[in-house]
């Protein structure tokens, strides 16, 4: 090595270690205020969650009580805002992906999908309030599934169209080789080969339509009592949250912290769980 | 210019073929006999039209808009490119097995049952007997016997390619077009398939596209030398490898060129 090499191979330690240097400094930034939330939920939530809270419905102040009315009415809302949207966003997805390389219809579709992505959600929470609440003149749980299945159709959209370009085309070819027609290739191929994506993607829906409050406040709003009625105004996690911490009261604040805790949680165990099915998907691959 | 030997049985006939991507003129008035129950080679090097070729015999291009064919190209006498051609049945006819192996996310069993269950109603007994038929003439149905349950994705490279042979043959079409089918093996599997071609042409007419000359040389029984989209020169092969007519052929099978 000479004496230019040499120079050159330490300046390329130097920067190497100072870029290195500089993005695990960004990492543990942002890993910091992760674990700062995390340890603040654990803390202020831990103590509140008890049996109680999955037995007892939401109090009024100074009694005490759980929250099972919320939970069941999150599940529920949920579940229904999953069902609806799913098999849409799998359709339009699927048809943006194989379908969407001629035409005017897919860009566009995809461009107004991108805005939906991206739409405050506040902002469809008021569309059915608008389109919904005021024209049955009452809030309902369906008004907040509706609010839900709308932020969960744009996510379930874009990763069923991505997961489906990743699958190689070659997979098509091969099945259309055999001469098999195109609903055939994408509903035994091509939509199979990517199904560990794009579950990951309605969990990841989930996750983003379990934490939502906005929506629901002016659609499903709340209810103090345990009600299945999904015509009926419905109890959920998030707006309990939101009412309880904003109220004078120790006890309210308390429950506050275990649901925002117990919502955390399932968020991170369905992240979780999705990167598992996914990791395994691509290792089998 | 198109030398043509005399072929006495011929399978496909390839007239004025002529094949565009986009604004692209890829094949330049290919025409060609393809002969029956013989080993066909395109040989040529990168880009010169051999895999665009093989891929008009089934009509591939057309999941892709921008590339079109013009010509003939018949199939005992029936034009393929026609229009009115059912693209599906015709594909059906005519097999094909590409560069890199793509097993189907389903079990070994459900790889080869699929493309037999698109054209045939066959019951369970049947199925199962075909299934073993076109792996046992795959030569591949010891390896998989006792894991036909199990996932195609998980076998090697060498068995995914045969697995994928196994797929196209189990339909029973007339031609088997192969795109480069050793080029991602290691040399036991290529042997392998060469050893399998050679077994499966007493009943299937094959194309075989390769870049590698030594494996058309041991494969095949006429060879088309291919460039820029030309056709140079076609003839039975150990005349292409012995005493080319052309002198770019020779150029090009020599190794000074390509």
């Amino acid at each position: 090595m000479g004496p230019d090499m040499s120079y050159l191979y330490t300046r390329r330690r130097i920067v190497n270690t100072v870029s290195l240097g500089i993005s695990v400094l960004a990492m543990l930034f942002g890993l910091f205020w992760l674990g700062w939330i995390l340890w603040t939920l654990l803390v202020n939530g831990l103590p509140g969650l008890g049996m109680h809270v999955f037995t007892q419905t939401t109090p009024p102040p100074g009694s005490t009580g759980g929250l099972i009315n919320a939970i069941f009415g999150s599940v529920m809302m949920v579940i229904i805002a999953v069902l609806i949207g799913t098999p849409i966003g799998i359709l339009a997805g699927t048809y943006l992906a194989e379908f969407g390389q001629r035409g005017w219809l897919a860009p566009i579709t995809r461009f107004i999908n991108d805005i939906l992505l991206s739409a405050p959600s506040i902002v469809i929470g008021l569309f059915v309030y608008e389109m919904y609440v005021v024209k049955v003149g009452h809030f309902a749980g369906w008004g907040g599934a509706l609010a839900l299945a709308i932020l969960v159709i744009p996510v379930v959209i874009r990763t069923t169209e991505n997961m489906l370009r990743l699958v190689p085309n070659g997979l098509r070819e091969a099945a259309a080789a055999l001469g098999a027609p195109q609903w055939k290739i994408i509903s035994f191929v091509t939509l199979r080969a990517a199904r560990a994506g794009i579950i990951t993607g309605i969990l990841l829906a989930v996750a983003r339509i379990s934490g939502e409050t906005a929506p629901l406040l002016f659609t499903a709003l709340n209810n103090q009592f345990w009600s299945s009625n999904m015509n009926q105004p419905m109890a959920n996690l998030p707006v309990v949250i939101f009412q309880f911490a904003m109220s004078p009261y120790e006890d309210w604040h308390t429950l506050a912290w275990a649901g925002a805790l117990l919502i955390t949680l399932s968020v991170l165990t369905l992240n979780i769980v999705a990167r598992v099915l996914f990791r395994q998907k691509s290792n089998s691959q | 210019m198109n030398a043509e030997p005399i072929i006495s049985a011929p399978k496909l006939i390839v007239r004025d073929l002529n094949f565009y991507y986009g604004a692209d003129r890829a094949l330049k008035d290919i025409n060609l006999v393809i002969p029956e129950k013989m080993v066909t080679a395109f040989i040529g090097p990168s880009g010169c039209g051999k895999s665009t070729l093989l891929r008009t015999f089934n009509r591939m291009y057309q999941l892709y808009p921008k590339q079109r064919a013009t010509g003939e190209i018949l199939l005992d006498g029936q034009n393929l490119l026609d229009k009115k051609q059912d693209l599906n049945t015709l594909r059906a006819k005519i097999g094909m097995v590409f560069q890199k192996p793509t097993p189907f996310p389903m079990s070994i069993y459900d790889n080869i049952a699929f493309g037999v269950k698109l054209y045939e109603n066959l019951s369970r007994h049947d199925m199962d007997a075909r299934v073993e038929w076109a792996l046992k003439k795959a030569a591949l149905w010891n390896e998989v016997k006792d894991k036909l349950k199990q996932s195609g994705t998980g076998l090697s490279g060498g068995q995914q390619q045969r697995l994928c042979i196994a797929r196209a043959i189990a339909v029973k079409p007339q031609v088997l077009l192969l795109d480069e089918p050793t080029s991602a093996l290691d040399p036991i599997s290529t042997a392998h398939i060469e050893k399998l071609i050679d077994e499966l042409k007493k009943d299937f007419t094959i194309v075989i596209v390769t870049h590698n000359m030594q494996q058309a040389a041991r494969v095949s029984d006429f060879t088309a030398y291919m460039y820029l989209g030309d056709l140079i020169e076609f003839g039975d092969t150990s005349t292409v490898f012995t005493n080319p007519k052309r002198k770019e052929t020779e150029d090009y099978i020599t190794g000074r060129f390509g």
